[in-house]
């Protein structure tokens, strides 16, 4: 049985528990509004820049003289996967949930007797896969010092992956973040960024208009492939920075609540012990009163 | 037909602007170009330049892109830039910025060519780096203050 004095120390230090959770709540709100508001904001460059290389890409598929970003290399025995993960943990499932797909991914490939190197973006995926595939780690991205990810932030990544492209280190790119569906909800993504994939929907609006194309259509989509990787990255990374917040701020607001029901219970506990060390000394009274 | 259009200036970050106009002028990869209400549908390539819109009551203002590509349709153009300052907005330390980049770009194309004899890259980078002076020269700006990073 603790002590009164044990039990006082223990409700206070849930209690600053409770303040520190709430505020990290608070402030996650506060940066998820932001990060909502970003996402929202690039939505329009990526969309045109969906729209613009769908049409072009179905043009441009069936030639071939189509550039490898699209047409890919021919082979997929080589897989690069590209983990973006957060700076700071105290996100919930955030991070484990990324990890986990990659790790699955990785291992399925591996099972097919691929070869799989991994680039990390953020320091919790770079932790959590370490011990296992720390010896196929080829880069990594320090995202500390981004408190805004800014298009610039993306292409820095693209530039990286699509270097190693160039030189031939791999076959296929694949991207793992989290996608932000709503506050509670964060569905961890993997979504193949080369050879570059036209979705169904995209491509048929692309279509749409017939256009001419100056100086000529190889040359706008060889521009423009490595645009739309950059964009791609930009979007997962906004995606992610949501995501993140969004976890963050669940997460923190479970935690306050557990802090309050833990407050209850050691209060609880607490008004017992002291009833009862107070029945025992008034007994105590009593009895020495009687024996006179 | 009207006689504007919807011209958006769109960045990867955000929508720069949007507004109804009269009439773009285009730096083009192969020239510059106009576009105006009921334009045939193009999608063209951008080199470093400014683009001057008009809009309905006849007012001109100038942007600099950092290239990017345009889509025009009849009765909208809408411009994909990396970058995009107002004119008013370039300063010296902007320019600086974008200056490297395209020197960051040469020099990598250059180490490209080397080890795998990548031929036209390093041609399209001395380009864009051109385009860019040529940009800068016309503003005003002085291309030779930036260092090339190491």
């Amino acid at each position: 049985m603790p002590s009164l004095k044990d039990l006082k120390n223990r409700i206070n230090s849930v209690k600053s528990t409770r303040k520190i959770t709430k505020a990290m709540q608070m402030v996650a709100a506060a940066k998820l509004r932001r990060a909502e508001e970003a996402a929202k904001a690039a939505r329009p460059y990526a969309d045109r820049m969906n729209a613009v290389m769908a049409g072009l890409a179905t043009k441009a598929a069936g030639s071939d003289s189509a550039p490898r970003l699209l047409a890919g290399t021919g082979d997929d025995k080589r897989q690069l996967l590209v983990v973006l993960t957060s700076e700071r943990g105290l996100a919930g499932g955030f991070n484990s949930t990324i990890v986990r797909l990659a790790r699955q991914e990785a291992d399925r490939l591996r099972g097919q007797g691929k070869d799989v190197t991994i680039l990390t973006v953020g320091k919790k995926g770079r932790e959590q896969l370490k011990r296992e595939y720390g010896n196929l780690f080829v880069h990594h991205v320090d995202m500390a010092d981004v408190k805004q990810v800014a298009y610039e932030n993306a292409r820095e990544i693209a530039d990286e992956v699509l270097e190693r492209f160039e030189t031939g280190n791999f076959d296929v790119a694949t991207l793992f973040y989290n996608r932000f569906e709503s506050v509670i909800s964060q569905v961890p993504t993997a979504r193949q960024i080369i050879p570059a994939v036209i979705e169904e929907g995209e491509a048929a609006e692309g279509v749409s208009a017939e256009y001419d194309y100056e100086p000529g259509e190889e040359v706008i989509l060889q521009d423009l492939l490595p645009r739309a990787v950059a964009t791609q990255i930009f979007t997962a990374l906004l995606e992610n920075a949501a995501s993140e917040q969004g976890a963050r701020m669940t997460a923190m607001d479970n935690a306050t609540r557990n802090a309050g029901d833990m407050i209850d219970r050691l209060t609880t506990e607490y008004n017992r012990s002291r009833q009862a060390a107070i029945t025992k000394e008034l007994i105590e009274i009593i009895s020495g009163a009687e024996a006179l | 037909m009207a006689d504007t259009m919807q011209f958006d200036l769109v960045a990867p970050e955000r929508n720069l602007m949007s507004v109804p106009v009269r009439e773009v002028r285009l730096p083009g990869e192969d020239g510059d170009l106009s576009a105006m209400p009921g334009h045939a549908p193009a999608i063209v390539n951008l080199r470093p330049g400014l683009v001057t819109v008009i809009d309905a009551q006849g007012a001109e203002a100038q942007f600099a892109i950092s290239g990017g590509f345009a889509e025009i349709n009849n009765d909208s153009v809408s411009l994909l830039a990396e970058i995009g300052r107002k004119r008013e907005d370039m300063t010296q330390a902007v320019f600086d910025e974008m200056m490297r980049a395209a020197q960051r770009k040469k020099k990598s194309a250059e180490a490209k060519e080397e080890a795998h004899g990548a031929a036209g890259v390093v041609a399209a980078a001395v380009k864009l780096l051109a385009d860019m002076e040529a940009l800068g020269t016309h503003i005003g700006l002085d291309p030779n203050s930036s260092t090339v990073p190491d």
